[in-house]
């Protein structure tokens, strides 16, 4: 059996059995919501039903609905679509890299992290989608030939790599995350009572039996997919950022932008599983298995890749004056200073400044200051995509193409409306799939349960 | 556990799964605890019985090695899955970038593959890992019998919670077996 140095925090508290493990995981799902569910989810069907009548208002009258201009193209939307890809690369991270690591406490958050990567990328695809103008018309991004003719897709582009890399991301994902729910979806056709119940999980399970050479291939299979997840998940970020640092607009035009912007989505995406874990540990009560270790640790994940991003920001600054090129420069100085500099230094202040508290063992284990910053963090990173879209844009090449860039009303209903999508989505997620991956959890039960470790040193005591 | 052993084991289950499954009978028992379980898998065949099959709630480390089954070979599969969807996509961009409609993109024409293949490396990465990963899955849903409206393959619901089945085939005395397994902590035998 594996053996865990007594030092090591439990990662499961309490005295917990195998079976309080799936009776625990199974809770959620086999009793009526909390109250509080039903405020959240009504609030978010709310914003989600007033995006969609936004979406579909812009699908009938055009992308002049929104904000856009001539020297403007791309503003929100793309801000959105970067900041939703971002959220999404936390779950990725905890399941496959945690897991190469062979970071035990990865189990208890792995579930939720990777259904918030799939939800999170379904907002995110939304938005080029959308932009498009005529969405019906959204199969010439795959490499068939254009009008059924005979000229194709041009592979050159970032944008068409985005398409792949996104839709391999998201594929990919998907099926991670479905191979490691297949046991817990057995576990609850075999609890289940009521007969549709027990049909559903029956087909969601495909008919696991938990047979020994099954979990052997099951154990290889995850480990592989999180070899192949790892390298894809860098991939992904690195081409959304491509479709930046390709161009040739000063700002946008620099190699740290890969890195950089892979940092950066593992920060937000950090914070959003902060957020929703925060928030789903309380309303399921499942402190017992999300303990303010997990959160601790996390949050030093957020300091560190916080840190990267402020050094990204300084090494950038430094590479614009370093350069000599005046157009770089210029780019740099109107964000600082310019009309957008609000902008700027709240990214700075969020990104930056507000992860250097977790230095402090007593604010990282605290939920209320996790929760705020978390929040924060998020704001921060909105902000950074805005800053790079909007003002290396606003001011092009000809001063007399100079422009402000403000939403319109249905700009904001859009991105509100993902918000409430992806809440949507998550709270069904957390009433009807099991919220905890039990069953990897159960390995890890004996050398890292409270109790069980208790046992452990008062056993090596004797020795 | 040395090799030559394994793969005789595993030779001996695979003539057995194909002659005679139906009629050799087998003793079931359930045991409460995975430690029991895999002691339990080593003391019978120790004793030479050959182990039938054994359902539990989660992996439990070892037991594959302990019951001597071959070990799988699924990740070789994905290498090669890999290596055709890395084909595919340098077949592809070669066909549609270069033979049917070269471009002159920018003023960069790209007339040989040579000379065009960098821009295409996100593309080749992207489908190799795509290839990879999906026809992994769907070989190990094939391999393992699994789809959606597949009845439940555990013969007992209370294995996915935190019960530990474990089938032997039954050779001489049907007591002696189960005394044995009595000893290494089942709770029940059928």
């Amino acid at each position: 059996m594996h053996y865990e140095a007594p030092v090591r925090e439990p990662l499961v508290l309490g005295n917990k059995s195998y079976h309080d493990v799936t009776v625990e995981v199974a809770r959620p799902i086999e009793t009526a919501p909390p109250r509080s569910w039903w405020i959240a989810f009504s609030i978010a069907l709310l914003l989600f039903l007033w995006g969609v009548g936004n979406i579909l208002y812009t699908i009938g009258y055009g992308i002049g609905t929104w904000g856009l201009n001539k020297t403007v193209g791309w503003a929100w939307d793309i801000t959105n679509f970067v900041w939703w890809v971002g959220i999404g690369h936390a779950g990725t991270l905890i399941s496959a890299v945690l897991l190469l690591f062979r970071q035990k406490w990865r189990m208890a958050i792995n579930r939720s992290a990777e259904a918030m990567t799939i939800f999170s990328v379904i907002q995110a695809a939304l938005f080029p989608g959308i932009h498009m103008g005529r969405i019906w018309l959204a199969y010439f991004v795959f490499p068939i030939p254009n009008q059924f003719g005979s000229l194709w897709v041009n592979f050159n582009s970032p944008l068409l790599w985005d398409v792949f890399a996104i839709s391999t991301y998201f594929s990919v994902s998907l099926v991670f995350w479905y191979v490691g729910l297949i046991p817990d979806f057995a576990m609850l056709r075999d609890r289940a009572v009521k007969p549709v119940q027990k049909h559903i999980y029956g087909i969601l399970s495909f008919g696991w039996g938990g047979k020994a050479k099954h979990w052997q291939r099951f154990e290889e299979v995850s480990l592989v997919l999180a070899g192949l997840a790892t390298p894809l998940v860098l991939s992904v970020h690195t081409i959304v950022s491509m479709d930046f640092a390709t161009s040739v607009i000063p700002g946008w035009h620099t190699t740290i932008f890969p890195p950089y912007f892979v940092a950066g989505a593992i920060f937000s995406g950090f914070a959003m599983v902060q957020t929703l874990l925060i928030i789903m540990r309380k309303m399921f009560k499942m402190e017992h298995y999300i303990t303010i270790q997990h959160i601790e640790m996390m949050n030093i994940i957020i300091m560190v890749t916080g840190s990267i991003v402020g050094v990204a920001y300084i090494t950038e600054l430094f590479i614009a004056w370093y350069s000599g090129v005046e157009y770089e420069q210029y780019a740099f100085l109107n964000r600082a200073t310019g009309p957008y500099w609000w902008a700027y230094w709240s990214m700075m202040t969020c990104n930056v400044f507000s992860p250097q508290f977790m230095w402090f063992k007593k604010l990282r284990t605290n939920l209320i200051f996790t929760f705020i910053i978390s929040i924060v963090v998020n704001i921060g990173m909105w902000f950074e995509r805005f800053v790079i879209i909007v003002t290396s844009l606003h001011r092009d090449y000809l001063p007399s193409s100079w422009t402000m860039f403000a939403p319109t009303s249905v700009d904001i209903a859009i991105y509100l409306g993902t918000i409430g999508f992806f809440f949507v989505l998550f709270l069904l997620y957390a009433r009807t799939f099991p919220v905890i991956a039990q069953a990897e959890l159960k390995t890890i039960l004996k050398s890292s349960g409270e109790e069980q470790k208790k046992h452990h040193s008062d056993h090596d005591g004797h020795h | 556990m040395d090799t030559t052993e394994n793969l005789k084991v595993g030779e001996l289950t695979s003539a057995h799964h194909s002659a005679h499954v139906a009629e050799t009978p087998v003793l079931s028992a359930m045991f409460r605890d995975d430690d029991d379980l895999l002691s339990a898998v080593k003391a019978v065949r120790a004793k030479g019985y050959v182990v039938a099959e054994a359902y539990t709630p989660f992996p439990v480390h070892g037991l594959d090695r302990a019951m001597g089954l071959k070990e799988t070979r699924i990740a070789i599969a994905a290498f090669f899955y890999g290596a055709l969807g890395l084909s595919t996509a340098i077949a592809m961009t070669y066909y549609m970038m270069i033979v049917d409609w070269p471009q002159n993109i920018g003023g960069k024409p790209s007339f040989t593959y040579a000379m065009n293949m960098p821009a295409f490396v996100p593309i080749l990465f992207e489908l190799t890992v795509f290839f990879a990963a999906h026809l992994m899955v769907w070989t190990f849903f094939v391999r393992n019998g699994l789809y959606p409206g597949r009845k439940a393959q555990n013969p007992d619901p209370r294995t996915t919670d935190d019960h530990f089945l474990l089938e032997v085939e039954i050779k001489g005395e049907r007591s002696a077996l189960e005394s044995l397994m009595k000893q290494h902590g089942a709770v029940e035998l059928h």
